[in-house]
């Protein structure tokens, strides 16, 4: 582009791009949307088509959703406000047993799904609030250990309190949602396929929305300098508070949903590997960009459910012997490991980087033996 | 360094005194559990704190890598040795003891300085955030590496010292707990007069107090804290093959649980603190030995996590150490 040339029009592309982004609600609707007229038309193209039926992939796609609404919850917690949650699995839980205890033939109680969302999301939030009050005081690596350990804990609560919550047999026979009469069932995926992106999308909205004011950019602050932070007014430790609350929420919220799908759930079901699952879908899709946490998430879901097995079977039937004896389901928590190091090592931004956090996470890294970044002063 | 002999008093009468409580309270046998239980916990907590108090870092592969110290102490055992069952004659179960537990020591604190060298160095000056997911990282990588080399279910680890017991005080305890408890602290005297009384001690204590001014001072930073990492490794190594002598048989994610009381221990301690995090060891393990005594076997993970919650609400900075509260 020359120097003098004259403002040309803007292109198609670019108006698009300034109106989403002036409209970002209204874009996240019809994205989502269109999302969820896209999948189930792809899914009926070869050879996507042969892997499983459609119904399948539609089932499939509503538990993604699940992974994905996780993914976005604990954006807010290590994305955004820089705190690592390596127990999240547990307000999951939470939310699962919330919805179990409202609404099962175990406990004789019949709560309504809708309500119990909003309940599960709630009471996920308020055991959020009470395992970081404490620990939230302290520096971040411990929060990370004792969410480690609160991770651990909980599963083992609901194992071993075996009066309350039928051990390591769980509770079945959980009721599915129900919507003026019309009732879900497992044999049709689609009302949960339906209804899982409407809570996509309206998550994400509020997301955006919150990232966006004046509690995100603190998150945001904190993240990158905690002490600069606390001298500009913000109160740290209330501000860390609320993004532990909210990512506990959006587990529980997760985890309500899950469970009547599900319609089972067990202590099994909770184990540090969903965790570092999630985590591991943060961290790849980009930390703090909500978009990129939600595409890292469907693409590492979508692998550990279709692409691995398809894998095996190609290998079956290829009759290498090594190959074959290959269990590909099984490396996945290595392979996960692989990329948590790699990605740390070689694009800390993850695969779907949000613009700020590129420049904070490469910004420190060029400062090596000059100036020490703003963390390492801090702590000496 | 001199010996402050009222200063090492004080605090030795009250750890005899507490033993002798505790002995009373639980019986021989209970006893002799908790203190071996406690030698291994304090030998992975050392670990913990002495990276920590280095490089700032809690390393979450290093339940781990105590996991894989036991497995390469069974695989010595059996693949080069040849080791199935007990070993009568003594002297040949000693020198088979000190050569398996000297090449356990080496094998895991290169592989300990490899870790460091490959996942946290380079992002020594990188986001805290950064060094904490590397660390999960390796975690699961060391468990799958071991899960798919000797399988997901647990394997037998060989039984080479006779379950032979001996009477004291009108109970019998077996010479294995004695063994694991001696050689517990010969190691932790060895550790505190190569941190106290040696060059590279120094230069560790140093590098742990200001960085840069150790560097000015002429320390190579990088050699110090890879040395760190070799002992800290080794130390969690040999924990991890009496570890398997003790309970008879390993398994791939034997390392989280362990880790995490032994990263509690170290709280508990004081985190940094090599003294504290061994006297947290024995009491995290007594903890949890009155937890099975009391008849709440299952919820003693439960127990010792509330320990850990309690130490963090109301004395952060541990039993021992420095004032930490909140930095970053």
């Amino acid at each position: 582009m020359t120097a003098v040339s004259l403002p040309q029009a803007p292109s198609a592309w670019q108006r698009f791009r300034s109106t989403s982004r002036s409209h970002r609600s209204i874009t996240i609707l019809v994205g989502w949307a269109l999302i969820a007229v896209i999948l189930p038309v792809i899914v009926m193209i070869p050879p996507l088509s042969t892997f499983q039926p459609e119904s399948l992939w539609i089932d499939g796609f509503a538990n993604a959703g699940v992974f994905i609404l996780l993914a976005m919850g604990l954006n807010v917690v290590v994305g955004l406000a820089g705190l690592l949650d390596l127990g999240y699995a547990a307000f999951f839980a939470i939310g699962s047993y919330v919805y179990a205890f409202g609404a099962s033939p175990f406990t004789a109680t019949q709560i309504p799904f809708w309500p119990m969302l909003l309940v599960g999301a709630v009471i996920a939030a308020t055991l959020g609030l009470l395992l970081g009050a404490p620990t939230l005081r302290l520096r971040g690596d411990y929060l990370a250990i004792v969410t480690l350990g609160f991770g651990e804990i909980v599963p083992a609560i609901f194992l071993n309190a075996s009066d309350l919550t039928k051990g390591t047999n769980g509770i079945g026979g959980i009721y599915k949602p129900e919507l003026f009469g019309f009732k879900f069932t497992l044999e049709n995926p689609v009302p949960y396929y339906v209804t899982m992106i409407g809570i996509l999308a309206v998550t994400m909205i509020l997301l955006y929305r919150l990232q966006a004011s004046r509690l995100g950019r603190a998150w945001m602050a904190i993240r990158e300098d905690e002490l600069a932070a606390a001298s500009s007014g913000i109160n740290t430790i209330t501000t860390k508070l609320l993004a532990f609350a909210l990512g506990a929420s959006t587990a529980g919220l997760a985890g309500v949903f899950a469970t009547s799908k599900l319609t089972f759930v067990g202590p099994g079901q909770f184990g540090f590997q969903v965790s570092f699952t999630v985590l591991a879908m943060v961290v790849l899709g980009g930390m703090g960009n909500i978009w990129g946490v939600a595409t890292g998430a469907f693409v590492i879901y979508t692998i550990q459910a279709v692409v691995l097995k398809e894998l095996n079977q190609f290998f079956q039937a290829l009759h290498v012997p090594i190959l074959q004896s290959i269990d590909f389901v099984q490396y996945q928590y290595l392979l996960y490991g692989v990329a948590l190091v790699a990605m740390m090592l070689l694009r800390p931004e993850g695969l779907f980087p949000s613009s700020r956090r590129r420049e904070e996470l490469h910004a420190a890294s060029d400062e090596v033996g000059e100036v020490p970044p703003p963390t390492e002063a801090l702590d000496q | 360094m001199s010996v402050d002999l009222r200063g090492i008093a004080r605090p030795l009468g009250i750890g005899v005194v507490a033993l002798i409580v505790e002995y009373l309270l639980l019986g021989t046998q209970q006893f002799a559990n908790a203190m071996t239980l406690g030698a291994i916990y304090a030998l992975i907590a050392l670990g913990y704190t002495m990276v920590y108090g280095i490089v700032e870092l809690i390393n979450f592969a290093h339940g781990d890598i105590f996991m894989v110290g036991s497995f390469l102490a069974m695989w010595i055992m059996t693949t080069i040795f040849g080791l199935t069952g007990p070993v009568t004659n003594l002297l040949n179960l000693v020198g088979l003891l000190a050569i398996v537990m000297l090449a356990t020591m080496v094998g895991m604190g290169v592989i300990g300085m490899f870790i460091e060298r490959v996942a946290y160095r380079p992002l020594r000056h990188a986001p805290r955030l950064a060094p904490l997911i590397t660390a999960i990282g390796v975690s699961f990588i060391l468990q799958n590496v071991i899960a798919s080399l000797f399988g997901p279910s647990p394997v037998n680890f060989p039984q080479i010292v006779p379950a032979d017991k001996f009477a004291i005080l009108g109970g019998r305890i077996a010479y294995l707990n004695l063994f694991i408890v001696i050689m517990a602290i010969v190691l932790m005297v060895a550790l505190q007069i190569f941190v106290g009384r040696t060059r590279l001690g120094r230069a560790m204590r140093s590098t742990a107090q200001d960085r840069e001014a150790a560097e000015l001072m002429g320390v190579d930073i990088n050699q110090t804290i890879a040395i760190t990492f070799f002992i800290a490794a080794a130390l969690a190594g040999a924990g991890g093959m009496v570890q398997g002598l003790y309970a008879g048989s390993i398994k791939f994610d034997l390392g989280f649980f362990v880790g995490l009381k032994a990263f509690t221990a170290a709280v508990l301690g004081g985190i940094g603190n090599t003294t504290g995090a061994a006297i947290g060891g024995f009491v995290i393990a007594f903890v949890e030995v009155y937890a099975t005594v009391l008849g709440y076997t299952q919820w003693s993970e439960v127990a010792v996590f509330s320990v850990l919650i309690l130490v963090l609400v109301f004395r952060p900075s541990g039993l021992l150490g420095q004032q930490l509260g909140e930095r970053a």
